[in-house]
C-alpha cells in the first residue's frame, strides 16, 4: 500500500478501521456530529448498518449481537444526547463483560468546552461506565486508536469502551495504519494463562472433597465455546455437582446429570444447600455477586474456596478464597484437566464412593422440588407459559433474551439451556429494556434462528420503540410478554417488605399490545387461556415476522424459592411454604434494618 | 407515613465492618496521558474509597510516564481492593502499596516527605520571634516585606501541622501544602 493509498479522511478512517477489525454489522442512530461517518456508510457495502429509534437499543443490539457469536459489538451514536443515552448499555456491557466498541460523534475540536448545541463531555460521563475511552484529536492517531480499542475490549475481562471522535477530525485528512501497525498500549497487558503450582494445589485440594460444588459464571461463556466443553469436561472427570449464575447458563447443559439448577437469590434449593454445606467450591469466572452470596457471614462456612477469575479485582473482593488462580478460565480450565486425568484413575459415575453420601444429600434437597408452582386450568400461571414455551421451542435453534424482573427469574428457572452464547439477559445492572434490542441484535447474528425475548410487560415499554427497527430489517424476533398488568418483582418486594402497599407498581393504561405489534407493522397474538396456549405459541413460532405476543398470566404470582434479605443459603423461602403470613414475615426485624 | 409501623426491608445485604482501618501510601505509575488523574480520582470517589492526599507530576519526560502518590485510609481488605482496581486502569502500569513493603523492610512507614509555603504576618516585635521558630523547623524565608514572611518548609507532614500550628498565632495568612511525595529505603525501586 502506497503512501497516497493510506492518505484518507477520518471518517473513512473509521469505515476502514472497522473492516480491518472483521466488523460485519453496526448499530447506530446518525446526528450532526457524525454526518461524515454515515456518509462513508453510505458510499460502502463491507459493512451493514442498523438503524436504531434509540441509541439505548443500539447499544443492548450490539450487546445481543456480541453474546450471541462470541465477537464484538459496535455502535454508532452522534455527539450530546446520543451519547448520554449510550451510557445505560454502556454500564450494562461493563457489569456482564460483554466487548463493546462504541464510536461517538463529538463537536468540532474548536467548540470542545464552549457548551456547543449537542455538546456534552462524553469520555467524562463515560469514564466510570466504560474499560476505557478516547477523544481522538489528532486525525493520524484515530486508526491506531481504534484498533486499540477493539484489543481492549475484546482481550482480559471483556467490555464497553468509546472512541469520540470530533466532527473537524472526521473531515480531516490523515494516514491509515493497519491494526498490526498500531501502537499498544503497554500498560495493558492481561494475564490469560494461570499459575501452575496453584492450580495443582486446587486439583490437590478438589481430590480430597468428599462435599464438592462447582459454581461457574459468565467468565465461561466469556472466554469461549472451548471453555464451556472443558467445564463439562471437568464435570464429567471429577463428578462434582455444578451450579451456575444467570450470567453462565448453558456452559453446563441444564438436562446435564450432574446439573443443579441456577443458585442465589432465586435459584433452586439444592444448589444453595450445596453451596451452603460443601467442604470445597471451585467458582470458575463467577464474581460472588450479591445476588448469589445472600448473607456474606453465613456464606458456605465451612468450604475452602478456589476462584479462577481473569479479574484479579474480583479475587477476595467481597468473598475470601483460599486457592485464587488469576487467568483466562479456558486456559486455566485445560490445565486443570490435564492434571486432575493425571493423577486420578477413569472417572467414575457422579464420582464414585468418595462422593456418594454428598449426592445422597443432593437428592434429598431435589426432592423438596423447588421450583414447584400451584397449575391452573383457568389462569396461565407464568412458570406454566415459560414451561410450554420451552418444550415447543426446544430442539429448534434457538436465542433467548430477557427483560428484568419475574419473567426473567422465571425464564431461567424453567428454560434450559444446553448450549452457551443462546442465552442473553441483564445480570450486573439489570436493565429493564434489554431483552428486545438485544434480540434484535442476535437475530441480525442469526437471522435463520428461533430467537425470543421472553419480556414482562413494564419492561417491553422501556425499547418498545426497536419494533420499528425489526419491521424495517424483516427481522422475526418474537416478544413473548408474561403479562401481569404489574411490575410483578417490584410489586413481590413490596408485599415482601412494604405491607403489601402496592406503590406505583401497578400499570393502570396498559397497551392494547396486539394492536401496537399491528400498527408496527408486526404481528399480534394474544393468549389468556391454559388449553390455548400450546396452539398460540406454534403459531408466534411459525410466523415469519416480528410477533408481540401478549401471554395474559396469574396477575399476583410470586417468584419463589427466594433467599429473602439478611437470610442465609439455608434459609430459602420455598413456594409450599410460602403462605401469605409467611411471606409477610419473611424478613425479620434485623432484616429489615439493612439500609 | 406507615414507614414506622413497618421498618423497610432491602434487597441488599450489608456486613458490618469489623476490621481496623489504616492508613497507607500508594505509588502508582500511569501513562501521562488526557484524563488519567480523573480516572484514579474517580475510581476512589466512585468506590467510596478516602483520599487523604494525592500529588501526581510527571516523572519520567521521555517516556510519558508519571507518579501518583496517593495516602488512603481503609482495612487490609480495602486497601488490597484499591490496588486491584487501580491496576484495572488501563493507563496504569504499576502500583506498589509502599506502606506494606516498607513493613517488610521492617520499616513502620516509606520516606515520606511534604513541601508547604506559609505566608505570616511579621511586623514589629513578633518578627523575631517568627524568625527564631521557623529557623528551629528549618524553614527557607523565600520572601519578605516588612509587613510579612512567605517560609518554604519541607519534612514530615506531622512536622508542618506542628509548625502550622506554632505560627498560627503569630499571624498566619495561607498556607499552601504539596501532599506528600513518598518513596522507600533501599536501593529497590517501585
Amino acid at each position: 500500500m502506497s503512501d497516497t493509498d493510506n492518505r484518507m479522511t477520518g471518517a473513512e478512517i473509521v469505515l476502514r478501521a472497522l473492516k480491518d477489525n472483521g466488523v460485519e454489522v453496526i448499530f447506530g442512530y446518525p446526528g450532526g456530529a457524525v454526518l461524515p461517518i454515515y456518509d462513508e456508510i453510505f458510499q460502502q457495502d463491507d459493512i451493514k448498518h442498523i438503524l436504531v429509534r434509540h441509541e439505548q437499543g443500539a447499544g443492548h443490539m450490539a450487546e445481543g449481537y456480541a453474546r450471541s457469536t462470541g465477537k464484538c459489538g459496535v455502535m454508532l451514536v452522534t455527539s450530546g444526547p446520543g451519547a448520554t443515552n449510550a451510557v445505560t448499555p454502556l454500564q450494562d456491557a461493563l457489569m456482564d463483560s460483554i466487548p463493546l466498541v462504541c464510536i461517538s460523534g463529538q463537536v468540532p475540536t474548536s467548540l470542545i468546552g464552549s457548551d456547543a448545541f449537542q455538546e456534552c463531555d462524553t469520555v467524562g460521563i463515560t469514564r466510570p461506565c466504560t474499560k476505557h475511552n478516547w477523544l481522538v484529536k489528532d486525525v493520524n492517531e484515530l486508526a491506531g486508536i481504534i484498533h486499540e480499542a477493539f484489543r481492549i475490549a475484546q482481550s482480559g475481562r471483556p467490555g464497553p469502551v468509546v472512541v469520540d471522535i470530533p466532527k473537524d477530525v472526521q473531515f480531516a485528512t490523515g494516514t491509515y495504519r493497519a491494526p498490526q501497525e498500531a501502537r499498544v498500549q503497554t500498560s495493558y497487558q492481561p494475564k490469560t494463562s494461570g499459575d501452575v503450582a496453584r492450580i495443582e494445589q486446587a486439583v490437590a485440594l478438589m481430590r480430597t472433597a468428599r462435599r464438592p460444588v462447582i459454581y461457574s459464571g459468565g467468565g465461561v461463556v466469556n472466554s469461549g465455546p472451548e471453555a464451556s466443553k472443558l467445564l463439562r469436561e471437568l464435570v464429567e472427570l471429577t463428578g462434582f455437582p455444578i451450579t451456575s449464575t444467570l450470567m453462565g447458563l448453558g456452559a453446563y447443559p441444564a438436562s446435564g446429570a450432574n446439573w443443579l439448577g441456577m443458585l442465589g437469590m432465586h435459584g433452586t434449593y439444592e444448589a444453595n444447600m450445596a453451596m451452603h454445606d460443601c467442604d470445597v467450591m471451585v467458582c470458575i469466572g463467577a464474581r460472588f455477586d450479591d445476588r448469589i452470596t445472600g448473607r456474606l457471614n453465613a456464606f458456605s462456612p465451612n468450604s475452602k474456596k478456589i476462584h479462577i477469575d481473569i479479574d484479579p479485582s474480583s479475587i477476595n473482593k467481597t468473598v475470601r478464597v483460599d486457592i485464587p488462580i488469576l487467568g483466562d478460565v479456558g486456559r486455566v480450565l485445560e490445565d486443570m484437566v490435564r492434571l486432575w486425568r493425571a493423577s486420578a484413575g477413569p472417572a467414575k459415575p457422579q464420582g464414585g464412593e468418595q462422593l456418594s453420601d454428598w449426592w445422597a444429600s443432593i437428592a434429598r434437597w431435589r426432592a423438596r422440588n423447588s421450583l414447584a408452582y400451584r397449575p391452573s386450568s383457568d389462569v396461565i400461571m407464568p412458570q406454566y407459559a415459560i414451561q410450554r414455551l420451552y418444550e415447543l421451542s426446544k430442539g429448534r435453534d434457538t436465542y433467548i433474551t430477557t427483560e428484568v424482573g419475574q419473567h426473567q427469574m422465571w425464564a431461567a428457572q424453567f428454560y434450559g439451556f444446553e448450549q452457551p452464547n443462546r442465552w442473553m439477559t441483564s445480570g450486573g445492572l439489570g436493565t429493564m429494556g434489554y431483552g428486545f434490542p438485544a434480540a434484535i441484535g442476535v437475530q441480525v447474528a442469526h437471522p435463520e434462528s428461533l430467537v425470543i425475548d421472553i419480556a414482562g410487560d413494564a419492561s417491553i415499554q422501556m425499547c418498545i420503540q426497536e419494533m420499528s427497527c425489526a419491521v424495517q430489517y424483516g427481522l422475526p424476533v418474537k416478544i413473548f410478554i408474561l403479562n401481569n398488568q404489574y411490575m410483578g418483582m417490584v410489586r413481590q418486594w413490596q408485599q415482601l417488605l412494604h405491607g403489601n402497599r402496592l406503590s406505583n407498581s401497578y400499570t393502570e393504561a396498559m397497551p392494547d399490545f396486539v394492536k401496537l405489534a399491528e400498527a408496527y407493522g408486526g404481528v399480534g397474538i394474544r393468549c389468556e387461556d391454559p388449553a390455548e396456549l400450546d396452539d398460540a405459541i406454534r403459531m408466534m413460532i411459525d410466523t415469519p415476522a416480528p410477533v408481540i405476543f401478549d401471554c395474559r398470566v396469574a396477575n399476583l404470582a410470586n417468584c419463589f424459592p427466594m433467599i429473602p434479605s439478611g437470610k442465609a443459603h439455608n434459609e430459602m423461602l420455598l413456594p409450599d411454604e410460602a403462605t401469605d403470613e409467611a411471606v409477610a414475615t419473611a424478613i425479620d426485624a434485623k432484616g429489615r434494618q439493612l439500609v | 407515613m406507615n414507614a414506622h409501623l413497618q421498618p423497610t426491608g432491602s434487597a441488599y445485604f450489608i456486613a458490618q465492618e469489623t476490621e481496623k482501618a489504616e492508613k497507607h501510601t500508594l505509588s502508582v505509575l500511569v501513562d501521562n496521558e488526557p484524563g488519567v488523574l480523573a480516572r484514579v480520582i474517580g475510581l476512589f470517589s466512585g468506590r467510596g474509597y478516602n483520599i487523604e492526599s494525592l500529588t501526581v507530576s510527571e516523572t519520567e519526560h521521555e517516556a510519558h510516564l508519571s507518579r501518583i502518590t496517593i495516602v488512603t485510609r481503609g482495612t487490609g481488605h480495602v486497601l488490597e481492593q484499591i490496588k486491584a482496581q487501580l491496576e484495572r486502569i488501563v493507563p496504569v502500569h504499576h502500583v506498589v502499596d509502599l506502606t506494606v513493603r516498607a513493613n517488610a523492610l521492617g520499616h513502620e512507614r516509606p520516606i515520606e516527605r511534604e513541601v508547604a509555603l506559609l505566608k505570616v504576618k511579621g511586623q514589629g516585635e513578633t518578627r523575631a520571634e517568627t524568625l527564631r521558630l521557623a529557623d528551629a523547623f528549618h524553614a527557607k524565608v523565600v520572601d519578605a516585606t516588612v509587613d510579612h514572611f512567605i517560609f518554604e518548609i519541607t519534612g514530615k507532614s506531622s512536622k508542618i501541622d506542628q509548625f502550622v500550628a506554632i505560627v498560627k498565632p503569630l499571624g498566619l495568612i495561607e498556607v499552601c501544602r504539596t501532599g506528600i511525595a513518598a518513596m522507600n529505603r533501599g536501593s529497590q525501586g517501585m
